[in-house]
This record gives structure tokens, C-alpha cells and sequence, in this order.
């Protein structure tokens, strides 16, 4: 074999507090389709950004065809032949996409030269993409493909692609796949950083296994089971959760005719949505991210007022109450966003327990704050989530990500709640911390509470769910029992008919 | 090249650090300016912090630190509920003017009549003087989602504006000898807010803003309503998932403050100043936002904040009359200390580091 595209050798690179590489070593070969792998944390972003000429590495060298590599902005990276599509899109919505890949470009051929070129190459890997559309129009899938075409025009030798499929359905993410085994097969070396392992089994050639920032494992995907991936991760075995499901519970929760607009001007309205769970029963709610979760979330949580007899706990109509009369009557919810949203960052863990715990837990007499309840409440959770920070009384925004969704959601569920609705319970948490947080939800759901889970994490859902219905544009697909779904019907709720046509 | 670097944890030592660090990095600056002037910057700045307490005739400059930090007390901590909240108050000064007219209104129809009952009665009409002018821009912001700041600051120049009216017409001194201002309520035995004890400045305003503070601190500390307040202005979508209504946080935390006001006017108006005159008001409803945040937002830093701006007025006062500092020099000294003030608070949630040339 003739020598690597690019080899890595004891890359260190030190933050304030934290070693975030510390002595990382692979080779990408020509054409080959490199998975880079590891938990959130464990320095996947610190390596790409390195080679991308974004960060200067501490120690340790880079070779480029055999000739060493030393970027230092993302420019020299470019001319020498890397592309990357990073995982939040910088695209500007109010311009058209022809417009939008000029901007990424030094010198920039005449709009007209552009929009053939990007129709050219879109239509040859397979990425339909009219360059005048408004970028704002375009789905997730779209908009990622514009930033993909703008690598391939510059003719990439080594594309980096920094958790491409988080925001997109199984069809998109199928085109996709077939893009990059195109790219691949045409000798375009491929750097693909995921931590969804089926997707990297189907895909990746070679798997580089990060951990705490060290690079511990190599290994052929296609060869290696998930488990044992999973587990070269984590560095710990994994959990797998257990569950008896028992669906005689009487309706806790029942939504009739939900229809709401939604707060935010660039949020999701509700389109008549009908649904109930019962006692003991998990509803797990997929979907593209921004189909209406949120809006969801705050409807049944009481952000978000409705007419009374939309929302129904134990048969009394509550769509009227707001968040706090109905944690009374046993519903609470953890919404996605950490911090801001189901936490307030700057304040402490012990008022973050209060935050949601007032009701519940007492820690009001009088409008007068039982301090030394929330306490011990904050204390409570922090022990039986195994919540890592020295101690209560610490800030919510010095937790790391996963310490802090353990603790907002052990927040909930130690309050015992009849209904818990929750979204996107594991996202960014370490594997081993969303098996504890999925199998706390079971326990819960055994105890009888009814619950539904909306998450974009498809295999989460499939590990959980009793039922699984899907979100798209703020309308819930029909909704169908869990077991014995395929990845395509799946796909078919999430994405309705259109997704279907799109992808033939 | 230096850089901030955001701190995992807002810093307590700093963050109690600053003021102190604020006020003595002022008197240095301060000390500069003055040597620019052509003054001995060690006397002007011995002037304004050490005569009026310790000097010559501290005597007499003592009570006034007490007149003059009460109103300031009383109106800071009503604006620091509302910045805690993120709800931006900033016509105090048009708020603490109404309290004044009608609260001295009340007092002034009643007169002769002398009663026990008058006095309450004016701080009852001072007090809701206030608040409904305060409620104007929070009920414009609830139907019409209109910007408090703007709303709230326009209103003083209404208030000013009603208050020249007020001194030339309705509230005339009938008996002044055509002289704009009304009658003077220190000669009004149940209107007047006199000294508790005399030769000490306390009246009931400065009595009011020390009950005040421990009310702000107590709500702030123990009750669910301050709990209510700090979690809205530190993540406000937080504290509609927690149930915290935001409408009705607006209305309390606008109506407290300019209550609060109002009542700093009334008893202004109704002791130290004696009478509604065209220019009654000198600005307390403004520098209360730099106390209030010289403070901390803090309800015990506010008290000491009052204090120490009531001081650099005094002395500033002093400073203008025996070492012919202009008057200029002294605002801006004053404005020096919220200046640092905000500068060095930088250093609460965030660390300097000085980075190596080169490295992102």
C-alpha cells in the first residue's frame, strides 16, 4: 500500500484544566472512509479542528502525502486539500444557495459560472440542489448538502464530516451514505466523526476509538460488533435495559385536537394532535429536530395554554393551568436545553431543585422557601443519579453536559410523577449515563407513570418505546406499536410521503 | 495580547471585590484628574471622603449623609427587585416627582387642618402616586410589548414637565407673594416629615429605606417571590418552565419600584426640601441606578452604596466650595466610580489570561 494521505503522529493539546488530546496517532489511507469515535468529550472536535487548521496542536506532527503538515488557519488546510462540513451549519438564510458557496470562496467564479458548476456536481453525487433557492427554505438535509457541495468544489482529497446524520431522516441519511461511497470509490479519503455505531459499522473502512482524549482502540467496524465498540468507548461495560412492559394501565395522559402556534416566530405550530398513554406505558415520539418538539414539550408541560379540554390528566381537563398546578396533579417534564431552559445555569443545584421541586416536594410553607428541603432534595438526586460535582451548592453550568441532563432529569423522576414527558433525555450524555437515564425511565414507567419520550435518537426510541409516533411539521404520524417496526416505515412516519418521493 | 476567559463559576471573592477595588481605583483616576486641575489630588480626595465625616464641621455634614443616602436607599433597592428580573426601570426619577405631588397635594388640600391622620394619609397617596406611574409603562409593555426603558425614561420628562405646571398653578403658595413653589410643609406641623431625633438627619424616609432593605433582603433570601425574581433574570425561559409568571413579575417589580419612589418623594418633598418648587427634584431617581448597582443589586450593598454616594455628594459639595473644584469635576468622579464599577465586575465571571502571541 503507498503511503497514508495524511498521518498523525502524538498530536497533545492542552486547554486550561483539561488535556483534550493527548498523544493521538492514525493514518487516513487514500480512499478510505476513517470513523473517528468517541463519546462527547473525548477530543473527537480537538483532533479535526487540528487538522483543519482551526488549532495548533501542543506537540506532535502531521504528514500530508508524505511531506509534513503544520496548517495554521483553516485556508492553508483548504488549498492543501481538506474539506469540512462541521456539524452546525454556517449558512445564511436570506441568501440563495449559489450565493451562500460564493461567500466560502477566495475568489469566486460569476454567479452564473457557479450556479452550473454547483448544479454539475450536485447532480453527479447525487445531492439534487437548485442554486437559487433560499437557503432559509431548505430542510436540514438540504442545507447540509450545500455545505457539502461547497467542499467538493474545491476538489477535497480528505472531507471531514463532523456528525453529518444527527439532523437528518434514514432516507436522507441513505443519500447521503450513497454520496460518500461515491466520493470514496472516486479516491476522496473520508474522516467521519459519529458516535451512532450502526451508521459507522455500514459505512467506515477503519474506526480510530477515542477516549478521554487518548486514542484507545483501532478497529474494522464491519468486523466488530457494536457492543464491543460501545464498550472500547465507554472503557466500561455497558448496561443494557430491562424492561416488562405492561399496557392494561388506565389513560393517564390524553391529547385531543391539540393545535397551538407556536412562541417563537421561527418555531413549529401544532397541527391538531391526538394521542394518550397509559399507566405504565412508554410513548417514544421521533422526529427531525424542529417538527414541533419543543412545542410539544410546553403544551404538555403548561408553557404553553391551550384550550382546557385538549390537555387531559386523569381525565381533568388542564390545558388552561400553567406548569406549576399541573406538577400538582402529577405531570412534570424535562424539556432539551439544559441550560437556560430546564436549568438556570448561573444558579446553584440546591435552587435548581427547587426550580421544579416546589410543589411536589414541599419546599415552600407560605411562599417562605424551605431551603433545607431543597437541599436534601438537591442532595437526594445528586446520589441517587450519580451526579458528579462536589457539591450542591455549585453552580449549574460548572456540571459537565451529562452531569447536569442526570440531574435534570433525576430532578423529575424523583418526584414520582403520573405523567413525565421528556425531550431528548440523553442528548450529549455519555454512553454509559443515558443507559442509567433510560433505565431510571423504566423503572419509572414499571411504577406505573406514563410517559412519553421524544428524542431524535431512533435507536434510543426502539430501546424504550411501547409506541412509537413521529413529529413532521408539527403533526403527529399515526401511531404504532414499537416492536416489529423497520428502519423504512420508521422513516416513512418521520419524514411523511414527500420524504419518500425525495428519496427516489 | 490579553484575553478573557470565562470562569466555570462566578467568582464570590470578586464579586464582593469590586466595589471595594472600584472605589479605590476611582479615588486614583480621581486623584489624577484633580492633579490635573491644578489641585493637591491627597486634599481633594481627603475632602470628599474624610471631612464629612471626620472634619471640621462633620458636625453638621454627618445628618446630611443620612438625608441625602436615605432617598437613594429607598429608591435603588426598589429599581434593583426590577434589575434583578431583567425588568428595566429607569424613570424613577419621574416616579419619585409624582410621589412627591401627590402625596404634598394631599397634604396641601387638607391644610389648615391639622390631624394625625394626614401625615399616613400623604404617605399612602405618595405611595400609589408613584406605583401608577410606574404602571404606565409596565401595562404599555404587557398590551403592546412597548420597551420599558424608553417608556419609563420619557415619563420623567412628563413628570418635570407636571411638576413646573403644579408649582405655578394648582399648588401655588396662594400666600407667596406670586413666587413659584407651594406652601412649605415644614410649617405645616402635620404634614411635615421632621427629624425622629433632632441633629441626626433620621426622619421617616431613611427610617423607611433601612425597613426596605430588610424587607428586599428577606424577600430576596427567603421567599419564593425573590426566588421568583433572581430566576427570571438569570434564565427567564427557566422560570416559565418553572411557572413563574412573567406578566405578573413585570407589574410587581415596576409597581414596587416606583412605590418606593414615590415614597422617597413624599417624604422629600414633605421634610429636607419643604415644598414643590419647579426645581424640586436633583436627580435621586438617577443616581439611584448607580447605587443600586454600585450595590450589587444587593440589598445590603445597596445600603452601603446609598451611603457612599451620599458621601462623594457631600464632599463633593464641600470639595466645590473650599477648593474650587469645579462642579464638573466632581459629577465625573462620580461617574468614574460606576465606570469601574461595571469595568472590574468583568472580573466576577471572567479570568484575564495573557496568551501567547500566535495561538487562537
Amino acid at each position: 500500500m503507498s503511503a497514508p494521505l495524511l498521518s498523525i503522529q502524538a498530536l497533545t493539546k492542552a486547554y486550561p484544566g483539561v488535556v483534550a488530546n493527548d498523544s493521538v496517532s492514525f493514518d487516513i489511507e487514500q480512499g478510505q472512509v476513517h470513523a473517528l469515535l468517541g463519546e462527547n468529550g473525548a477530543g473527537k472536535s480537538t483532533v479535526v479542528k487540528m487538522i483543519y487548521g482551526l488549532v495548533k496542536p501542543d506537540s506532535g506532527s502531521m504528514t500530508w502525502q508524505g511531506a509534513p503538515f503544520a496548517p495554521t488557519d483553516p485556508n492553508a488546510a483548504r488549498s492543501a486539500g481538506v474539506g469540512m462540513v462541521f456539524q452546525h451549519f454556517s449558512l445564511f438564510d436570506a441568501l440563495n444557495v449559489a450565493e451562500n458557496v460564493a461567500l466560502g470562496m477566495e475568489n469566486p467564479p460569476p454567479m452564473r459560472d457557479l450556479a452550473a458548476r454547483i448544479k454539475e456536481v450536485s447532480e453527479n453525487y447525487g445531492l439534487p440542489l437548485d442554486p437559487a433557492r433560499t437557503v432559509g427554505d431548505l430542510s436540514a438535509g438540504e442545507r447540509q448538502r450545500v455545505e457539502i457541495i461547497r467542499c467538493l468544489l474545491q476538489d477535497p482529497k480528505l472531507l471531514i464530516m463532523d456528525e453529518p446524520t444527527s439532523v437528518l431522516t434514514p432516507q436522507e441519511v441513505q443519500i447521503l451514505f450513497k454520496t460518500l461511497r461515491q466520493l470514496k470509490a472516486e479516491g476522496t479519503s473520508i474522516l467521519y466523526i459519529s458516535h451512532k455505531l450502526e451508521e459507522i459499522r455500514s459505512l467506515c473502512d477503519h474506526a480510530s476509538i477515542l477516549r478521554l482524549g487518548k486514542n484507545v482502540g483501532e478497529c474494522i467496524p464491519a468486523q466488530t460488533s457494536a457492543r464491543n465498540m460501545a464498550e472500547l468507548m465507554v472503557g466500561d461495560t455497558l448496561q443494557t435495559p430491562t424492561r416488562t412492559a405492561n399496557l392494561d394501565g388506565e389513560v393517564l395522559l390524553n391529547v385531543r385536537n391539540l393545535s397551538a402556534k407556536s412562541a417563537s416566530a421561527f418555531g413549529t405550530s401544532l397541527k391538531d394532535i391526538s394521542f394518550s398513554v397509559k399507566s405504565g406505558e412508554i410513548l417514544g415520539l421521533g422526529g427531525v429536530a424542529g417538527n414541533g418538539q419543543d412545542e410539544l414539550l410546553a403544551a404538555l408541560s403548561g408553557e404553553l395554554r391551550t384550550s382546557p379540554d385538549t390537555v387531559q390528566i386523569k381525565g381533568n381537563p388542564v390545558g388552561h393551568l400553567g406548569p406549576k398546578n399541573r406538577r400538582g396533579i402529577g405531570t412534570l417534564a424535562a424539556p432539551e436545553e439544559r441550560l437556560g431552559h430546564a436549568a438556570a445555569p448561573n444558579m446553584s443545584l440546591i435552587e435548581n431543585a427547587l426550580l421544579t421541586g416546589e410543589v411536589r416536594q414541599n419546599l415552600s410553607k407560605k411562599g417562605f422557601v424551605n431551603w433545607k428541603g431543597a437541599q436534601d432534595f438537591a442532595q437526594d438526586i445528586i446520589k441517587a443519579f450519580d451526579v458528579r460535582t462536589p457539591g450542591p451548592d455549585r453552580a449549574a453550568r460548572a456540571l459537565s453536559g451529562g452531569n447536569l441532563q442526570k440531574f435534570v432529569i433525576g430532578r423529575e423522576v424523583l418526584q414520582e410523577p403520573d405523567v413525565l414527558v421528556v425531550n431528548q433525555p440523553t442528548w450529549g450524555v455519555d454512553a454509559a449515563a443515558a443507559a442509567a437515564i433510560r433505565q431510571s425511565l423504566l423503572d419509572l414507567a414499571a411504577k406505573g407513570t406514563a410517559l412519553v419520550v421524544i428524542s431524535q435518537d431512533l435507536d434510543e426510541l426502539m430501546e424504550i418505546s411501547d409506541r412509537f409516533g413521529a413529529l413532521n411539521e408539527g403533526r403527529l404520524s399515526e401511531i404504532r406499536p414499537a416492536a416489529g417496526l423497520t428502519i423504512e416505515e420508521i422513516g416513512l412516519m418521520m419524514g411523511g410521503v414527500s420524504a419518500q418521493e425525495a428519496a427516489e | 495580547m490579553i484575553r478573557l476567559e470565562k470562569r466555570a463559576e462566578p467568582s464570590q471573592l470578586w464579586s464582593l471585590l469590586t466595589p471595594v477595588v472600584a472605589v479605590i481605583t476611582t479615588m486614583i483616576a480621581g486623584g489624577l484628574l484633580f492633579a490635573a486641575l491644578g489641585k493637591n489630588p491627597f486634599v481633594a480626595i481627603r475632602t470628599i471622603f474624610y471631612d464629612p465625616l471626620f472634619g471640621e464641621f462633620a458636625f453638621y455634614y454627618r445628618p446630611q449623609l443620612l438625608v441625602k443616602g436615605g432617598p437613594l436607599i429607598l429608591i435603588a433597592i426598589g429599581l434593583s427587585l426590577g434589575f434583578r428580573a431583567g425588568i428595566w426601570n429607569i424613570g424613577a426619577e419621574g416616579q419619585y416627582i409624582i410621589g412627591a405631588l401627590c402625596g404634598a397635594g394631599a397634604g396641601l388640600a387638607l391644610y389648615p387642618m391639622e390631624s394625625v391622620l394626614i401625615f399616613p394619609l400623604m404617605i399612602l397617596c405618595g405611595l400609589l402616586g408613584g406605583m401608577l406611574w410606574a404602571m404606565i409603562p409596565a401595562i404599555l409593555k404587557l398590551k403592546f410589548g412597548t420597551n420599558e426603558i424608553l417608556v419609563s425614561l420619557m415619563l420623567v420628562y412628563v413628570a418635570e414637565q407636571l411638576l413646573a405646571s403644579m408649582s405655578l398653578g394648582l399648588l401655588k403658595n396662594p400666600e407667596g407673594f406670586g413666587f413659584p413653589g407651594s406652601r412649605n410643609l415644614q410649617d405645616y406641623p402635620s404634614a411635615h416629615n421632621a427629624e425622629l431625633i433632632a441633629g441626626t438627619g433620621m426622619h421617616w424616609g431613611v427610617l423607611t429605606a433601612f425597613i426596605a432593605v430588610i424587607f428586599a433582603y428577606v424577600l430576596l433570601k427567603k421567599h419564593m417571590l425573590g426566588f421568583n425574581i433572581r430566576l427570571t433574570g438569570e434564565a427567564p425561559r427557566a422560570a416559565r418552565f418553572g411557572g413563574v409568571n412573567p406578566n405578573r413579575l413585570i407589574l410587581f417589580c415596576m409597581g414596587a419600584s416606583g412605590a418606593l419612589a414615590g415614597l422617597a418623594g413624599l417624604f422629600e418633598v414633605a421634610g429636607p426640601a419643604g415644598q414643590v418648587s419647579i426645581d424640586f427634584n436633583v436627580g435621586y431617581g438617577f443616581t439611584a441606578i448607580i447605587v443600586a448597582f454600585l450595590g450589587r443589586l444587593h440589598p445590603v450593598g445597596i445600603l452601603l452604596a446609598g451611603l457612599l454616594m451620599a458621601l462623594t455628594y457631600i464632599g463633593g459639595d464641600i470639595a466645590q466650595s473650599s477648593l474650587s473644584l469645579p462642579s464638573a469635576a466632581i459629577q465625573v468622579f462620580q461617574g468614574m466610580l460606576l465606570f469601574f464599577l461595571l469595568a472590574f465586575d468583568v472580573l466576577t465571571n471572567f479570568r484575564i489570561r495573557l496568551a501567547v502571541k500566535g495561538a487562537a
